[in-house]
C-alpha cells in the first residue's frame, strides 16, 4: 500500500462516510461536476449521484443554512467553504444558528464545515487565512484542525458523526506535501484529544495545523544543542485537552505556544491565560508565543515567507527560553 | 556610524559584568578610548572605554545592574548625529534576540528588571520549590540570564544538600562501591561492621574534606614561660580548685582572646553568605577508646581563665565517661584538638564542620633553639591550624596564629 497524501486521506475518509451512512452528502461550490477545487471530491457525484454531491450557488450563507435545514431533519451534510477565507459570508448561520440550536431547542445538528485554510502558496490574504478562532469564541461549535494525513482521516469521520456542528480546517499547504502509510482497517482519531507528535523534557511546544511540521523540523535542530522539545499537536482546539497540555508543561517547565493564525487574539493568547493561571508555580520561564503578526496575509512572496512563522523563529525562541 | 557599547568579555570563563559606575551621563560627550564606564566581575574589575568619539545617546543599564557579555549597554552617536536603535519595542536587552520586528519577543519592561534586583531573580517554579524545601534562595548561585536561579540550579542545589545532610553518606557508598568490590577478604580475615560513632566520624570526616579547602600551617611555639607558670600554680591549684592545672586553659584562653581578634576564624559558611558567631565555643578533642567526642565550652568569649579550666577538666572526665549531654557537643565554633600528649609533633587535623579552622598542638618537648644569636633549650610545642581556605587566606591564618603564639609566649606572671 503505497503512502496516502494529506487530500488523499480526507478524500478517503469522506468517501468511507457516505458509503457507510446514506444520509451523509456533501455540498458546495464547484463540488460535483469539477469534484472540488482541490479535487477532494473527485469522483463521488458519479458514486454517489446527484442528490448526495450538490453543487451550491455562490454563497456560503446559503451553503451553510440549507445545510443546517437538512441536518435539522436528520441529514448529515458535510458543507465545504471553497477557502476558509470565505466562511465569513456564512458567520452568521454558523455562529447564530448552528452554534445555538441545541441550547435553544435540544436540536442536534450533525454539520460538518470543511474549510481549506492557510497561507504558504502565495494565495494573498483571501486565499490564505486562519479564521478558527471566529469559531473557538462561539459556544456551540466544534473546532477542529489536523496535522497529518493519519489524523485528517481520523477527524473526517469523527466529525461526520458527530452529533454537533464541528468546523474541520484542512491545511491547504498539507494537502500533497505529506504523506504517510495508513492502516487498512478502519479507524477514528477522538474529537478532544491532543496528540504528543515528539515526546521531550526540556521546553514544550503546543501547536496545531501545518505549524506541528515547523515545530519538529525544529525539534530536530534544537536537539543537536541539547534541547529536547516536545511537540504537543493539539488536533482540537475545541473542545481543548487541556489535561494533555497542562501534564506537558508541569512536566518541562517551559513553555512556547505557536500557531500560523496572527497574534492578537489567536489561540496561544488563551493557552497562556489557561497556563498561567493553573500551573502557575510549574513555570521556569515565561510563556513565549510565535504567531503571525497582525496583519492581512501578503500577496509579495517574500513578504508572505516573512510574515508566515518559520522553522528558523522556533529554534531562536526555543535557544533562548532553553537558557533563561 | 553609532557605535554600540557592549559589556566586554573580561575573561574565558566570565560571562557577565556588574556596572559599578558611569563616568559620563546622556548627552555628554565622549572621546575614544575615554574611560565610559566600570564594571565588576569575578576576576577583576576594570575601566572601560569608549570604541569611538561621539555623545553618549543612550544608558541601558545603571549602577548595580549585572548584565552579559557582549550585552549592548550604551549607545554613542558618531558625530553625524544618527540614533542607533536596534529595537523598537521595550525588549529585554539581556536577552540579546535578533529583533526582526516581529512581536514574538519577550516583553519586560526596564522597571521591571531594576525591581528584580533586590531578590535573587527566579521563576515560580524556583520560588515553589525554595518554599516546599525550606531553601535560601540567596544560597544558590543563579546560573540562568542575568544570573537568575533556573530549575537546574535547585536541583542540583537540592541534590548536594541531600548529600551533606545525609552526612555525605551517599557520597561515601558511591565511593566504597567504586572500592568495594575490589576489596576481598580471604579466610582468616575478620569482618567487623562499624559501630555507629565509628560510622558518624567517618562520614563526617570525609564529608568534611569534600567541603572545605583544607590548608595547614604550623607554627612553633615557646612554652617555657607557660610551662614555669603551670609548675609555679600546680598546687595552689589543686588546694584551691580541686584539679590539675594543664596546659589546656592556657591555650583556649589564648585561642579565644585571639578568635576575639580575628572573628572570621570564628565564622561558618553558608553557600555564599559568612557568618560570623556571635559567640565563641571552642570544641575541645577527646579520645575515647571507640573514637573520639567533641565536647564544647559555650560562651567562651565572656569566661575568665579559672571558669575555661574547670569547665575543661569537667567535660574531659564526663567525655571519657559517657556522660555528655546532647548539649554539650553542638555549636561549637572553633576545636582545639592535641595529640600532643600521644606525642605527636604536628598534624595536619580536618575541620569540625560547620567550623572553619582547627587548631592542633603538638607534644611539647625540649629542643635545641637559637635565642639571640645561641643556642639555648628550651620547651617547644608545634601548633597546627588547618583553616577553610574558601573563607581564609593564608596571610590572615598565618597573623591570627602569629597572634596566638604572642599571647603564649608572653604570658604574663598572673593567669586572669
Amino acid at each position: 500500500m503505497s503512502a496516502t497524501t494529506y487530500v488523499e486521506a480526507i478524500r478517503q475518509g469522506l468517501w468511507e462516510e457516505m458509503v457507510r451512512d446514506p444520509n451523509v452528502f456533501v455540498l458546495g461550490e464547484d463540488v460535483a461536476v469539477y469534484g472540488g477545487a482541490f479535487k477532494v471530491t473527485r469522483g463521488f457525484l458519479d458514486q454517489f449521484g446527484e442528490e448526495r454531491v450538490v453543487d451550491m450557488p455562490l454563497s456560503e450563507s446559503a451553503i451553510v443554512g440549507a445545510s443546517i435545514g437538512a441536518a435539522l431533519v436528520g441529514m448529515r451534510p458535510v458543507a465545504e467553504m471553497q477557502f476558509a477565507d470565505f466562511i465569513s459570508c456564512a458567520f452568521d448561520q454558523i455562529t447564530n444558528f448552528a452554534a445555538k440550536c441545541r441550547y435553544r431547542w435540544g436540536a442536534s445538528v450533525p454539520l460538518v464545515i470543511r474549510c481549506p485554510s492557510g497561507g504558504g502558496i502565495h494565495g494573498g490574504p483571501f486565499h490564505s487565512q486562519n479564521p478558527e478562532m471566529y469559531f473557538v469564541h462561539t459556544p456551540g461549535l466544534k473546532v477542529v484542525a489536523p496535522s497529518t494525513a493519519y489524523d485528517a482521516k481520523g477527524l473526517i469521520k469523527s466529525a461526520i458523526r458527530d452529533e454537533d456542528p464541528v468546523i474541520y480546517f484542512e491545511h491547504k499547504y498539507l494537502y500533497r506535501r505529506i504523506k504517510e502509510e495508513l492502516p487498512d482497517d478502519e479507524f477514528l482519531v477522538p474529537i478532544g484529544k491532543a496528540d504528543i507528535k515528539r515526546k521531550g523534557k526540556d521546553i514544550s511546544l503546543i501547536t496545531y495545523g501545518a505549524m506541528v511540521h515547523n515545530a519538529l523540523e525544529a525539534a530536530k535542530v534544537l536537539a543537536q544543542d541539547g534541547i529536547d522539545l516536545e511537540v504537543v499537536d493539539l488536533r482540537t482546539l475545541v473542545p481543548l485537552d487541556k489535561t494533555t497540555v497542562l501534564e506537558s508543561v508541569k512536566k518541562t517547565n517551559k513553555v512556547i505556544l505557536l500557531h500560523e493564525d496572527v497574534r492578537t487574539g489567536g489561540f496561544a493568547g488563551e493557552l497562556a491565560a489557561i497556563i498561567t493561571e493553573e500551573t502557575f508555580e510549574y513555570l521556569d520561564g515565561p510563556v513565549m508565543r510565535i504567531t503571525a503578526p497582525d496583519t492581512p496575509v501578503p500577496f509579495s512572496p517574500p513578504l508572505e515567507e516573512f510574515f508566515l512563522p518559520k522553522t528558523s523563529d522556533i529554534i531562536r525562541v526555543g535557544r533562548h527560553l532553553a537558557i533563561y | 556610524m553609532p557605535a554600540n557599547v557592549i559589556m566586554p568579555q573580561m575573561g574565558e570563563s566570565i560571562f557577565e559584568g556588574t556596572i559599578t559606575k558611569w563616568l559620563k551621563n546622556v548627552g555628554d560627550r565622549v572621546e575614544r578610548d575615554e574611560v565610559l564606564f566600570e564594571i565588576s566581575t569575578d576576576k577583576v574589575d576594570s575601566e572601560i572605554p569608549a570604541p569611538i568619539s561621539g555623545v553618549l545617546s543612550e544608558i541601558r543599564f545603571q549602577v548595580g545592574e549585572t548584565v552579559e557579555i557582549n550585552t549592548v549597554v550604551a549607545i554613542i552617536d558618531d558625530e553625524d548625529g544618527a540614533v542607533s536603535t536596534t529595537n523598537s519595542v521595550d525588549v529585554e536587552p539581556q536577552r540579546s534576540l535578533a529583533n526582526e520586528g516581529k512581536a514574538s519577543h519577550v516583553q519586560h519592561s526596564k522597571s521591571e528588571l531594576s525591581k528584580n534586583q533586590v531578590a535573587p531573580r527566579s521563576s515560580p517554579l524556583v520560588k515553589r520549590m525554595a518554599r516546599e524545601e525550606k531553601v535560601d534562595l540567596s544560597n544558590i548561585e543563579g546560573t540562568g540570564l542575568g544570573g537568575r536561579i533556573t530549575k537546574q540550579d535547585m536541583l542540583d542545589y537540592l541534590s548536594e544538600r541531600n548529600k551533606m545532610v545525609k552526612g555525605a553518606r551517599p557520597l561515601v557508598q558511591q565511593a566504597q562501591q567504586e572500592f568495594v568490590s575490589g576489596i576481598t577478604s580471604s579466610g582468616d580475615d575478620e569482618v567487623v561492621p562499624m559501630s555507629a560513632m565509628r560510622k558518624t566520624i567517618a562520614d563526617h570526616m570525609i564529608a568534611s574534606r569534600r567541603t572545605s579547602a583544607h590548608v595547614t600551617t604550623v607554627f612553633e611555639v615557646n612554652m617555657t614561660p607557660i610551662m614555669i607558670l603551670r609548675k609555679q600554680l600546680a598546687d595552689e591549684f589543686i588546694r584551691k580548685e580541686g584539679i590539675k592545672l594543664s596546659f589546656m586553659p592556657f591555650f583556649i584562653k589564648g585561642v579565644v582572646d585571639s578568635l576575639k581578634e580575628f572573628p572570621v576564624m570564628n565564622a561558618s559558611l553558608k553557600g555564599n553568605n559568612i557568618i560570623y558567631r556571635k559567640e565563641i565555643n571552642i570544641g575541645i578533642a577527646v579520645a575515647l577508646e571507640e573514637g573520639l567526642i567533641v565536647p564544647v565550652i559555650r560562651g567562651a568569649h565572656e569566661t575568665g581563665f579559672m571558669s575555661l579550666a574547670r569547665t575543661a577538666v569537667d567535660l574531659t572526665n564526663r567525655a571519657r565517661q559517657k556522660k555528655l549531654s546532647p548539649d554539650e557537643v553542638q555549636g561549637g565554633t572553633f576545636t582545639i584538638t592535641n595529640p600532643g600528649v600521644f606525642g605527636s609533633l604536628l598534624g595536619t587535623p580536618i575541620i569540625n564542620q560547620p567550623q572553619v579552622a582547627i587548631l592542633c598542638i603538638g607534644t611539647i618537648a625540649k629542643r635545641p633553639v637559637v635565642i639571640n644569636d645561641a643556642v639555648v633549650i628550651r620547651s617547644m610545642a608545634y601548633l597546627s591550624l588547618t583553616f577553610d581556605h574558601r573563607l581564609i587566606d593564608g596571610a590572615l591564618a598565618d597573623y591570627f596564629m602569629s597572634s596566638l603564639k604572642n599571647k603564649l609566649e608572653g604570658w604574663s606572671d598572673s593567669i586572669c
